[in-house]
């Protein structure tokens, strides 16, 4: 099992710039829309075709520019789920799974009867695709990939058309149906909680090229990338100043950071995940910060609560008035900090925290 | 009355056949060109595409003795295609039942192309880009996805294109004359007893015009509306 992309392709403005390789058999791509995900999965399946570079998949030079090989879709045997499904209209279920098949009449037949049972589809096989629930059209669309027997399969935004209460059940049944599937298997989404769940490996994208890469989990503790923080969910940032190996001081949090760990020495900005605070009544210790409060927002399973830290005034001396990105200038401006349910009933116990303190060993060190 | 019945006892009932086999054979062939041409010009650049949408559109906007006119150039035994097709093969097409169908088709064929290309065009990309990553090939995906998904579409064109050639008039009075029991269609044979003041005749003709038409439509109807009350508008 493996793949290796490297292309490039000029979109406009755009530049689309993909280096990655994998040999896992559940590969992630994260990214916000909009990024190139989209593409570099058409890419592999040849329904884009790159200006330069390379793409072997399973040893197999799927397209190479220098060697002009451009191989078409129908011979690479890569199975696309596309993000509305493509399930044919006019074709019933079964003339759907049955599509891409080249085999014998009865080879075919009991092909799609496998098909039907494994996703079972069992008495949908006369209905036409618009017949069918959003849950359905998706164990269709796979059924048909399934029965083409790809080297592998394409997820592009797998949930995106469903309603949010559908997800959660479909993507366990995605990874089950996807289980005795032995061929490597890419999903692209941008949403952390599907390919954290999904993905053995991960590739992160920020504008067109990879940005972080890794195993899941590992790349979740540790995002090394401000991008990928920001898309694992990390919510606040903040550039430092590194005085020795142990101790920065975090501009925009305005504060002395110390920590048991060494900083790198190419660190640039801390993150810090809204949901590490440490709510501390009392006397102020290490790493612990005063705020006022600016804003909260109740959710069905946590509240919010959206702070500016003390001592960090806007304009002063070391608060950063870089023009960045938006979304930079949002991540610096206040403080989140995320207090999950059962937690809540002690702070209304106990009134506002005086301080809120940070765990050093939950401070990401990005570059 | 009787007057009626007499006349249709001695009807010729000619011009109907004639009528409707100009109309059927032309449908099938805009039926098949149209879509041909649909195909082309959907894939092709925009650049192309109005260039050759244009030529394609024209013989449905010029009048049809514009049309006919330049059939009669270019199918008269004293024209080089014509000469040429004489020759070698025979064929004669001013003043013969051939003339009728070309008539007929070029005058029809712009509304079969038309309705097929703007069904084509509202099909979604990725139906072509699964079917593709599916292995099948552009040909199979043609006729097994695009064509049923522009189902509808392509009825209704097929619907008007057949109401068009069975009606054709001008072109075919040019190109194929007005030869009983040859090319003599109902609509030439309506022109035809007007002129001679024969009002019963023409309206007989008339009220059998009108019902063939209501037919067509109720039938094309019937078909389209049992196969395509599934599937999903998008």
């Amino acid at each position: 099992m493996s793949i290796n992309v490297k292309i490039k392709k000029r979109l406009g403005s755009f530049l689309l710039d993909m280096d990655f390789q994998s040999e896992s058999r559940r590969i992630g791509i994260l990214g916000a829309s909009g990024c190139g995900k989209s593409m570099t999965l058409k890419s592999i399946a040849g329904i884009e075709k790159p200006d330069k570079g390379t793409i072997i998949v399973e040893g197999r030079t799927l397209f190479d520019q220098n060697q002009k090989i451009n191989l078409k879709p129908q011979k690479r045997n890569v199975g696309y789920l596309f993000q509305n499904y493509a399930l044919f209209p006019a074709m019933t279920v079964e003339k759907n799974i049955a599509a891409g098949l080249k085999g014998s009449r009865q080879d075919n037949e009991n092909r799609v009867r496998e098909m039907i049972r494994k996703f079972r589809l069992e008495g949908l096989e006369k209905r036409l695709p618009g017949q069918l629930s959003g849950g359905q059209q998706q164990r269709v669309a796979l059924a048909r990939i399934m029965a083409y027997e790809p080297d592998v399969i394409l997820l592009d935004e797998p949930f995106s058309a469903l309603d949010m209460f559908l997800k959660d059940q479909l993507q366990q049944e995605l990874i089950e149906m996807l289980d005795d599937y032995k061929g490597t298997v890419i999903m692209v989404s941008h949403n952390r909680d599907e390919v954290y769940r999904f993905s053995e490996d991960l590739i992160v994208i920020d504008q067109g090229k990879v940005s972080a890469s890794g195993e899941t989990k590992e790349l979740f503790q540790n995002p090394v990338s401000r991008a990928a923080a920001r898309l694992t969910g990390c919510k606040n940032f903040s550039r430092i100043n590194r005085t020795d190996n142990h101790t920065a001081q975090a501009l925009d949090w305005g504060i002395t950071l110390h920590t048991q760990r060494e900083i790198p020495e190419d660190t640039g900005w801390f993150g810090y995940r809204a949901h590490d605070f440490i709510p501390v009544w009392g006397e102020r210790g290490e790493n612990m910060i005063r705020f006022h409060l600016e804003g909260s927002a109740l959710l069905p399973f946590e509240q919010n609560y959206y702070l500016h830290p003390e001592g960090v005034e806007e304009g002063a001396e070391g608060y950063l008035k870089e023009p960045a990105a938006s979304s930079a200038h949002e991540e610096r401006d206040v403080l989140c900090w995320f207090v999950q349910r059962e937690k809540i009933e002690v702070l209304e116990e106990k009134g506002n925290p005086d301080f809120l303190m940070f765990q050093e060993s939950k401070i990401l060190f990005l570059k | 009355m009787e007057e009626i019945m007499q006349i249709l006892e001695e009807l010729d009932w000619s011009p109907l056949f004639i009528s409707l086999k100009t109309g059927v054979v032309a449908t099938v062939i805009s039926f098949f060109l149209g879509i041909f041409a649909a195909r082309k010009v959907v894939k092709t650049t925009p650049g192309k595409k109005a260039v050759i949408d244009g030529i394609l559109t024209l013989p449905m906007v010029l009048p049809p003795t514009v049309a006919g006119f330049f059939l009669l150039l270019l199918f008269s035994r004293r024209r080089p295609l014509g000469e040429f097709l004489f020759d070698e093969f025979g064929f004669k097409v001013v003043q013969t039942w051939l003339g009728c169908v070309i008539a007929a088709t070029v005058i029809a064929f712009p509304l079969m192309y038309r309705n097929a290309r703007a069904a084509m065009e509202q099909i979604d990309v990725n139906l072509v880009y699964a079917g593709r990553t599916l292995g099948m090939s552009d040909t199979k995906i043609f006729w097994k996805i695009i064509v049923p998904t522009a189902g509808p579409g392509i009825a209704s064109g097929t619907i008007l294109t057949f109401a068009r050639a069975l009606g054709e008039y001008g072109a075919t009075s040019m190109l194929a004359g007005n030869i009983p029991g040859k090319t003599g269609t109902i609509s030439q044979k309506i022109a035809m007893v007007i002129q001679d003041g024969d009002y019963l005749t023409a309206g007989i003709w008339v009220a059998v015009v009108m019902v063939i038409a209501f037919l067509v439509i109720f039938l094309m109807n019937l078909i389209s509306g049992k196969k395509m009350k599934n599937i999903g508008r998008w």
